[in-house]
Parts: structure tokens; sequence; C-alpha cells
């Protein structure tokens, strides 16, 4: 493993676990007024799949969205304003957590109806082959959207065309509050592959460097034509569906589980694989820590504060400004 | 300029002059490049564009309309067809909870420059799920512009109007228009996707319509005008916004109003109408307007019922004729027909409009 992406790679991890956090803890506040999906404990697929992105590379995602956005190089201000609903937000504010967006870095955007940006994305797929571009797309969803129809539509039709996209699933074994088991046959979400005629691989979404290899095959395949593969990634949340706490008081998974899966931190793990190694140092890790830190506080204080949008921004956006407004 | 075409030939040529002068537009649907392409509308299209311009497609509604927002995204201008509403039914998702909303809800940066052609069948039974004209539930999203172009012309100009525009765009065509003629320019124009157009002058009353309803509000006036009333017929054309500068003048010379619609009145078109008008143009009502429009309850099929289902030039002339008291004087309605159905076009509704 090259020393430089495993340090990015820590660096990505930590930084996006830290973000969190943050957020998590500043929930309580009252000033993050939107829904907020936060992805402690899956941090591995993104930055495994984004270390061999371009920046020029398209990335569409759903609800839970974070680590997908910075790990891609999403804009940390621009992200946590919007979260605080201020004009100086990736989205001005309209559309808070669930709808982040940074077209400087390829970020497409996400949305939480489960399925509905795995078509986006697959025609942001057929853009870049109709434009004969060597681009890829990668579209991040959770187990619950393979449920829904639209991704099967999807899948089909890259599958026909043969587009450079990756559909990455990150199967954290809920939708909400609902098992596997009552939602879908045994078998792993990566076989729905074989039916669309498309390569499918289960992988530890919890090792980073594991991702990245599986990653590394199915984006390289894309971007020289090979057409889409289907990337399904065991991981699992930490917190809450959507909030800053946990939720082991509500019972529908099992404190044991919940531990075994804390005992598997993608973050501590890989840390304690590269000091393991000697690619990092105790005072690395801490510089590490203290950049991000720094970062973070930085892009809370501008958040913070960032002005509201004026009200006349109510009636704007409603169509594009050549168009005729509202 | 005298050339006629027929609706669906306007439709064809506004296609062939979209796909000639703008090189990032396409065209697709389930069988738009086949044998008899979409009720001729376009048939050929792909022989003459290539088949990188026109495409068909999986029968896969909702996840195509997402891809071809994805293709919009990065600078196409997709052109989607439905052979039937009931089939874009299945598409409701992205258009609702995506297109609509992406330039809003991503501050501007994001922009959906789609255009979905959604016809609208009618007659020879139809029934429940090849005749739905749900017009009402797209115009209820903000962030959609919906279109109902009635004639040869504005289709045309409308749907060339609709690809230039950087908004999403839905043209709900009804079936019953396609052999209709009308004088078409040869060359490409636009016609306004947010403008009625008054296609009838007269004194007495308003009637208001949408589509092939405005074919049988033209069919009313005359029947009006043979008892001394003289009908105004708007044709609204856009929905998003009803043109309430050109309706409300109208009821400021007629002071009625009929509105009628090819969908259902509850919560629909009509009730939009009726409801705005009395909050803008109130003082210039002489008495309550009427809605024509489709009876609360899913399209029968055989014509024994469907003939009972559908409203006609009569419904709209008597709801007229009645505000006027003068009902009692309409003549009765020749209902005379080949096989005596109603369920056909009606063949002296062949233009030129």
């Amino acid at each position: 493993m090259d020393r430089q992406i495993s340090v990015d790679m820590y660096r990505q991890l930590r930084r996006i676990r830290l973000v969190e956090d943050a957020i998590a803890r500043r929930y309580g506040e009252n000033e993050m007024r939107c829904p907020t999906h936060l992805c402690i404990g899956q941090e591995a697929p993104p930055v495994g799949v984004s270390a061999h992105l371009r920046r020029d590379d398209l990335v569409f995602s759903a609800h839970r969205s974070h680590g997908h956005y910075l790990a891609k190089g999403g804009d940390l201000k621009a992200m946590l304003a919007e979260i605080y609903g201020r004009a100086t937000g990736c989205a001005s504010g309209k559309g808070g957590s669930q709808h982040l967006i940074d077209l400087a870095c390829g970020f497409m955007g996400s949305a939480p109806i489960l399925a509905s940006t795995i078509s986006v994305g697959v025609g942001a797929a057929w853009a870049i082959t109709m434009n004969r571009e060597d681009r890829v797309a990668v579209v991040y969803f959770g187990d619950g959207a393979t449920e829904e129809g639209a991704f099967h539509e999807a899948m089909n039709f890259a599958s026909v065309k043969k587009l450079p996209v990756i559909f990455v699933c990150e199967n954290n074994l809920y939708s909400v509050h609902s098992a596997m088991e009552v939602r879908q046959p045994e078998r792993p979400v990566a076989a729905l592959a074989l039916a669309h005629g498309m390569p499918g691989h289960t992988a530890d979404g919890n090792k980073v460097e594991d991702v990245y290899a599986l990653a590394g095959n199915a984006i390289n395949r894309a971007r020289v034509g090979g057409g889409p593969s289907l990337l399904e990634f065991e991981t699992y949340r930490w917190m809450e569906h959507c909030g800053p706490n946990d939720d082991l008081a509500l019972n529908y998974r099992s404190p044991a589980e919940f531990a075994a899966w804390k005992e598997r931190d993608p973050v501590v793990a890989y840390r304690n694989l590269l000091a393991e190694r000697h690619t990092l140092s105790e005072a690395q890790i801490g510089d590490i820590d203290d950049d991000i830190v720094q970062e973070i506080e930085e892009a809370f204080s501008f958040a913070k504060a960032s002005p509201f949008p004026a009200p006349s921004e109510l009636t704007t956006h409603i169509y594009p400004p050549e168009a005729r407004r509202a | 300029m005298t050339r006629q075409l027929k609706y669906k030939d306007a439709i064809r040529e506004a296609h062939a002059q979209i796909l000639r002068d703008d090189p990032r537009s396409y065209v697709i649907g389930l069988g738009v490049p086949g044998p008899t392409g979409i009720f001729g509308t376009t048939k050929g299209l792909q022989k003459e564009f290539g088949e990188d311009r026109v495409f068909d497609m999986p029968a896969s509604e909702n996840a195509m309309t997402g891809v071809a927002l994805g293709t919009a995204l990065l600078g196409r201008r997709p052109i989607m067809v439905h052979m039937r509403f009931d089939f874009a039914v299945l598409s409701m998702e992205p258009l609702v909870n995506q297109i609509a909303k992406w330039h809003y809800m991503y501050g501007g940066h994001m922009r959906a420059p789609l255009t979905v052609r959604m016809i609208v069948g009618r007659g020879w039974g139809q029934g429940p799920q090849h005749s739905q004209s749900l017009q009402a539930w797209l115009a209820h999203v903000p962030g959609l512009k919906v279109v109902m172009p009635t004639t040869a012309h504005d289709v045309k100009g409308m749907l060339i109007a609709a690809a230039r525009d950087d908004s999403p765009v839905v043209l709900v065509e009804h079936r019953w228009l396609y052999e209709v003629t009308g004088l078409v320019p040869e060359e490409a124009y636009t016609t306004p996707l947010d403008k009625a157009a008054v296609v009838r002058s007269g004194t007495d009353v308003t009637l208001a319509a949408t589509s092939y309803m405005t074919l049988e509000s033209l069919r009313a006036a005359e029947m009006l005008s043979g008892i001394g009333i003289e009908a105004e017929v708007v044709d609204l054309r856009s929905l998003t916004p009803i043109d309430h500068v050109t309706l409300d003048a109208s009821i400021a010379r007629t002071g009625r109003l009929v509105v009628s619609d090819t969908g259902h009145s509850v919560f629909g078109v009509c009730a939009e109408v009726v409801a705005s008008v009395t909050e803008t143009a109130f003082e210039n009502l002489k008495c309550a307007p009427r809605r024509i429009g489709l009876p609360h309850l899913p399209t029968p099929t055989t014509p024994a019922l469907a003939d009972l289902y559908y409203p006609r030039a009569i419904n709209i002339a008597r709801a007229a004729a009645a505000m006027l008291e003068a009902e009692h004087r309409l003549p009765p309605e020749d209902r005379s027909r080949p096989g005596g159905w109603l369920d056909a076009p009606d063949p002296s509704f062949t233009g030129p409009y």
C-alpha cells in the first residue's frame, strides 16, 4: 500500500468522524434545524472509493451523504453552513443536510428518497459516454434502496449501455428500524448484479483497504469502457437513523450486535494498522487530529457567523433565472 | 402563410427542427424509433438524425426519467415521450421529487431542462388506464411548467419553446387532436409557455378550456350563437400559471364563465380556475362560474358508458345558456355519428383551427 495514499485515507476517515462527532455534539443546541443523518461507523466506503476518483469524476448520494461529500472533496464550510440554513451554504440553505452539492469537486447532489439519485447518476454516466469522456460516475445508496424498483431499472439500463457507473451499496443492515430479515431474502445484495448482467462483489465495509482494492478494480474497469459494477460494503450505523444520539433504547437492535460492530471501528482499526506498519507515529496521528480539529472549529465559526438567506430568496430559483419568476 | 398541417405532423416537424438546431437535444421513449413512431410524431426521426439522437428505451419510466435528468445535468436537452399519460404515472417520483425541485433545492446550482410529452388517450374503449388526463397533478407541483397545446400551430411552437427552456416542461397532448389541422409556419418558432389565447370573441359568456375541450367549447359557441348568445372562447394553453391577464379581461367583457378541462373536475384544473377567478375577478362575475370536466369515477370502457362519461359541446352550451336563462332555447344535440357511438373523434372537428 502506497504510504501517501494510506495517510490520506486515514486523514479522510478521521476527518469525517470528527466532523460528524462535532455535529452530534452541537446538534442539541437546536441551531442545525434540519434532519441530519450521521455516518459514524460508515466512514470507510466513501474514503476507499474516493481514493480512486479524479476531481472531475461524479458522485451522487442519498440522505446519509456527509462522508460521500467530504471524501470527494466537498467544501466543509459550505456543508456546515448548509446544515445551519445559512446563505453561504452549498445550496443557499434551501437543501440542508439531505441535499448537499458541490459541483466544483463533482459532488452532484444527494436526495433522501432512497433509490432516486441512482438513475440520475446513471444518466450522468450516459452523458459521459455520449460525450466520449473517460470520467466515471459513482452512486452511493443503502441496502433499503435496493428494494425500490428504480434501483433495478437503473441497473438494467446501465448494463444495457455498458455505462461507466459504479453502484456502491453501503449495507448497514437496517432501513431506519427495519432489519434485513423482514425486507430481503437471504442472499448478498451484490448477487443482484448477476441478474442485471454486471459483476457484483461484497467486501468488509469497515476495512478501508478492502474497500480501496475492490473500488479500484471497478473504477478502472468502468473508466476503460468495461461497464458498470455493483459493490456491496457491509458496515454499520452507530447513531440513530436520523439525529445525534444512539438509539439502543428502541430495542430494534441488540446491545451485543452494536458492541461487536463498535469493536470493529473502521477509523481506529486503520489507525492501529498504520501504527503497526510504522506508517504513522503517535505524534503524526496527533498532528493530523490537531489540523482537523482546527479546520472544523473554523468551519463551524464560519457557518454560525454567516447570514441567513434574505426573505427575497424564498421565491428565487423556482425556475432558472432567464425564465419567468413566480 | 397558408400551409396546413395535422397536429401530429406539426409535432414531428418540431422534433426535427429541434434536433437539427440544437446538437445537445435528443428524443427518447418507448417506441420512439419504432415503425409507428408514437402515432407518427417521431416517425423516421432516427433514420434522419441517427441512433445517438433518437432512442428507444426499456419500459422503465421511473428510472429513465431520472436518467434523462442525469444527462440534462451534463448539458444534454432530453425530450421524453410517453404514449399514454397513464404510463408516465410511473415517472412521478423523479418528476415530482427530483426534477421539479433540483433548481430550487440546490440553491440554483442545478438546472433540469427536460421536456416530457404525455399523451392523453380517449375513445375506442381506452378505459380506466389508457385515458387519464392528470395534468392537475403536475400543475400542483412547483417547479414544473405544464402546457396543453390545442392547435397544430401551438403544439409546434410550444414543443420548440419547451426544448429551449431551461425549466422542466410537460406537454399534455390529447390524442383526439392528432388528426386536426391548422396553419403551421414552416420555420422554427416558439409559442409562449405562459399565455392563454382568445380564439373566439364574444360578449355574453367566457368559455375557458384546455386542449381538446377548446374544440368542444368552440362548437358550444356555435350552438349558443344560434340562440343569440355570443360566447368568447379562451384557450388556456398554460396551466403554470393560468393566464389571468387574458382570462380576467375576457370575464370583464362577459361577466360569465364556464371552464372545461379534459381531466376530472374535482380538485382539477377547472377547480383551480374557478377558485382563482373568484379571487381575482369576483366583482366582474354576474353569476356563479360552472365547471365542465370528467365525473369523479374511473373511465368506463364500453361505449355505452363512456358516451355518458365524457362531457361534450352540448354540456358546455347548456351550462352557459342556463346562466342567461336560455337553456330551453337550445336545440337538441345532433348525435348522429357513424355507428351511433361517440367513442371516436368528432369527424366534423377536422380544422383548420
